[in-house]
């Protein structure tokens, strides 16, 4: 399989390859190198009629930049990583991934209504850390059964079918997404930070909400804890071995089905977790869950399917791209940053098709 | 040359045909404009999924966003005046030319980036295609915005409705017998040799992400021209269609239908819109709690359904069924070699016949790699 793979990615790239020159094949590492050093001068020098300004002028509006990307990265990381490590050691592209997402944000901001005992004008000083952090458990312990659940029934019969089991979870998304505006509503509602984390901080002239930080260090977190439980645990071993060679782990004798369910537990609570952060941040709403499937894929995409250190990678990238791009864009063209999502996803593309991170499937 | 239809297979084409263009002397109006019209316009713009997907083993959610393209191309370089928009105040026919050429020459760029991947990677990239293009259409002002372009007239050629249906059916008729000639020319066996062996098509010399990149443009042209037909019929077109609701519906489609069959995206058009119509004047409809509003999950239940049980949708279920009636006649036209197409993924399903490449009757000077490869 793997040696199949391997003389696959070597036919998907130029057949010509071979007798391509040297520069040639550098040309889009190059090309790649010369726009971000050309982005990186516009944005400390050349930016005058941005809503931010040149970094050297305005150095708080480029922190500000800076920290947004980063923490939007921490919330992208959070739900990314979850993707990818069912992805790494399954093949299994959950299509219902941002569906998780939504519902336990749904599901977390219910009970922190009831246990504040308020439904509405909800202020953060209401909010204590303890009413946010049951919900966010509770929340992203539902998105994880209901995700093992979807595993044991729909899709562990069909392993190794990737694109029925894209399909079938793509089903279950559209059900899910009906289900929810049925029994939440169609209005965006919105979970509340706790008290003891909103306040203002000042950087370099800037007011900066510390909820932002107090989601990247959340994320830092689950970063952490992801890394100790898959580089020092036995289970997180077996991960990984699996992700490299899932026959030979089962011929070893371990139990890959649990390992598998294991997995997807974690893949779906990870979604979850992203589901209650995202609430606080953005709200919850009809649309969430396909605008966090589509962040989850650019993610992976960019970082590499499977891999945890692409998550991490296309997380900074692509929080920066989307941090970066309204700001230091003129004025008049703000309303096309997204195109430079694409433009990220393109070059990273070219100059490697399987995501910085990645291995042909 | 290319592959025949079986001779039964013409009489029943060319049969349905006659059927179809008569269908307004005998129909009422609203199923002609409401049912059979877009079933039309969705069908073409589902064959193309089934084209890249069974010819080139790549499933591509891309293809309402060329659908897009060309309608807001053509909104914006038709209109005279507007609300929203460039507001070109083109010719009519210069803005179908111009729409047609923009939404191709995306797809090439679209597509030349998209080449060096396939299967699941592929289908990944074309969903984040699409849920870009709409948020550019929904954040670009000048050429649409969140209200997108509205009050758009046809050329006067289709000033009358029954005259769409009209040009759905020809341009259908059309890409179907279009998309199977594909089939069997050096073109379409060189990317059926890719979509099952890429290294070895690589090393016989062709160029695999050339063919790629080919198909996927050819496959946004006809979802363009269905595009087209469909903002005439709709008379606007909003980002909201099409956002990554509307293009699910339009992998949903090809998937009922069954998404290694040519057929099968006109049949999955036809149900989906019968059901999209009518569901709600079933009777009992209402008794066990669907209502029109729960319209998605019916649909995403009825694809959960199909894929669990029969991924080859409804076309596939009726190619068994017709299969084995004359199973010891000729080869179904399109039986096994759609199946190894469906997925990329030759060996999935036990109960199918071994790959065989092409399905092709002749073996041609063009198709190197045609015997079953099974390793």
């Amino acid at each position: 399989m793997s040696a199949h793979a391997e003389t696959e990615r070597r036919a998907g790239q130029d057949p010509a390859t071979g007798q391509r020159s040297g520069v040639l094949r550098r040309l889009p590492v190059w090309g790649l190198r010369l726009i971000l050093l050309l982005a990186a001068a516009w944005v400390l020098f050349f930016a005058r009629d941005t809503p931010a300004g040149p970094a050297i002028v305005d150095p708080g509006r480029f922190a500000v930049t800076v920290l947004d990307g980063l923490t939007f990265a921490g919330l992208l990381f959070v739900v990314a990583s979850g993707f990818t490590l069912i992805f790494g050691l399954m093949r299994t592209v959950n299509m219902a991934h941002g569906s998780l997402f939504l519902l336990s944000g749904y599901i977390a901001i219910r009970l922190q209504q009831t246990m504040v005992g308020r439904s509405r004008n909800i202020a953060p000083t209401d909010v204590t850390v303890l009413d946010w952090i049951v919900p966010l458990l509770v929340g992203a312990a539902v998105a994880a059964v209901f995700g093992v659940v979807m595993q044991q029934v729909f899709l562990r019969w069909n392993q190794g079918q990737e694109l029925r089991q894209a399909l079938i979870t793509l089903a279950i998304s559209i059900v899910l997404a009906d289900q929810m505006l049925r029994e939440f509503g169609g209005l965006a509602v919105t979970m509340v930070w706790p008290g003891d984390v909103t306040h203002f901080l000042t950087i370099l002239g800037q007011r900066y909400a510390t909820s932002r930080l107090f989601m990247l260090g959340v994320a830092l977190v689950v970063g952490a804890l992801l890394w100790l439980w898959l580089s020092r645990t036995r289970m997180g071993m077996v991960i990984r071995a699996g992700v490299d060679d899932e026959e030979m782990v089962r011929a070893l004798g371990i139990n890959v089905t649990l390992v598998f369910a294991v997995t997807f537990f974690v893949g779906s609570f990870l979604a979850g977790m992203g589901g209650v952060m995202g609430a606080s941040f953005a709200g919850a709403a009809t649309g969430s869950d396909g605008s966090w499937l589509l962040n989850s894929l650019i993610v992976v995409i960019i970082g590499g399917l499977g891999s945890i250190k692409g998550a991490v990678a296309g997380s900074v990238l692509y929080g920066m791209v989307i941090a970066f791009s309204p700001s230091y864009l003129p004025s008049r063209y703000t309303f096309y940053s997204i195109i430079f999502t694409f433009v990220l996803l393109a070059l990273v593309l070219a100059a490697r098709p399987y995501g910085l991170f990645g291995r042909p499937a | 040359m290319s592959r025949r239809l079986a001779p039964g297979g013409t009489v029943a084409f060319v049969g349905l045909l006659v059927l179809l263009l008569a269908l307004p002397a005998v129909s009422s109006s609203y199923f002609v404009d409401f049912v059979m019209t877009r079933t039309m316009m969705l069908g073409l713009a589902a064959a193309t999924i089934v084209f890249l997907a069974k010819y080139g083993g790549m499933i591509s959610l891309a293809q309402l966003l060329f659908f897009g393209i060309a309608g807001f191309m053509y909104g914006n370089a038709a209109l005279e005046s507007g609300a929203r928009g460039l507001n070109l105040g083109w010719d009519p026919w210069v803005a179908v030319v111009f729409a047609l050429g923009v939404a191709t020459a995306v797809a090439l760029l679209l597509g030349a980036i998209a080449s060096r991947t396939t299967g699941i990677y592929f289908l990944m990239l074309t969903l984040v295609y699409g849920v870009i293009g709409f948020f550019f259409f929904a954040q670009v002002i000048t050429i649409s915005g969140p209200g997108g372009v509205t009050s758009i007239a046809p050329p006067d050629l289709f000033s009358e409705p029954v005259r769409l249906y009209y040009a759905g059916v020809v341009l259908s008729a059309l890409a179907y017998a279009g998309f199977r000639a594909i089939g069997g020319t050096p073109f379409g066996l060189a990317l059926q040799g890719i979509r099952d062996d890429p290294v070895r098509m690589a090393s016989l010399g062709f160029n695999v992400p050339l063919h790629r990149t080919l198909a996927f443009t050819a496959a946004a042209f006809v979802a363009a021209v269905a595009g087209l037909l469909n903002v005439w019929w709709n008379g606007q077109i909003d980002p909201a269609s099409v956002s990554i609701g509307p293009t699910l519906v339009l992998l949903i489609i090809a998937v009922i239908g069954g998404i290694s069959y040519f057929e099968g995206a006109w049949l999955g058009a036809f149900v989906y819109l019968l059901a999209n119509n009518y569901m709600r004047q079933l009777p009992l409809v209402d008794r066990i709690g669907i209502r029109e509003d729960r319209f998605n999950t019916v649909i995403g239940v009825l694809v959960l359904v199909i894929m669990v049980l029969s991924p080859e949708g409804l076309a596939g279920i009726a190619a068994k069924a017709g299969g084995s009636l004359r199973r010891t006649g000729r080869r179904s036209p399109s039986g096994p070699s759609a199946a190894a197409g469906t997925a990329g993924e030759r060996t999935e399903q036990p109960d199918r016949e071994p790959a065989r490449t092409t399905g092709t009757g002749e073996p041609s000077p063009a198709t190197p790699t045609t015997k079953g490869t099974v390793e």
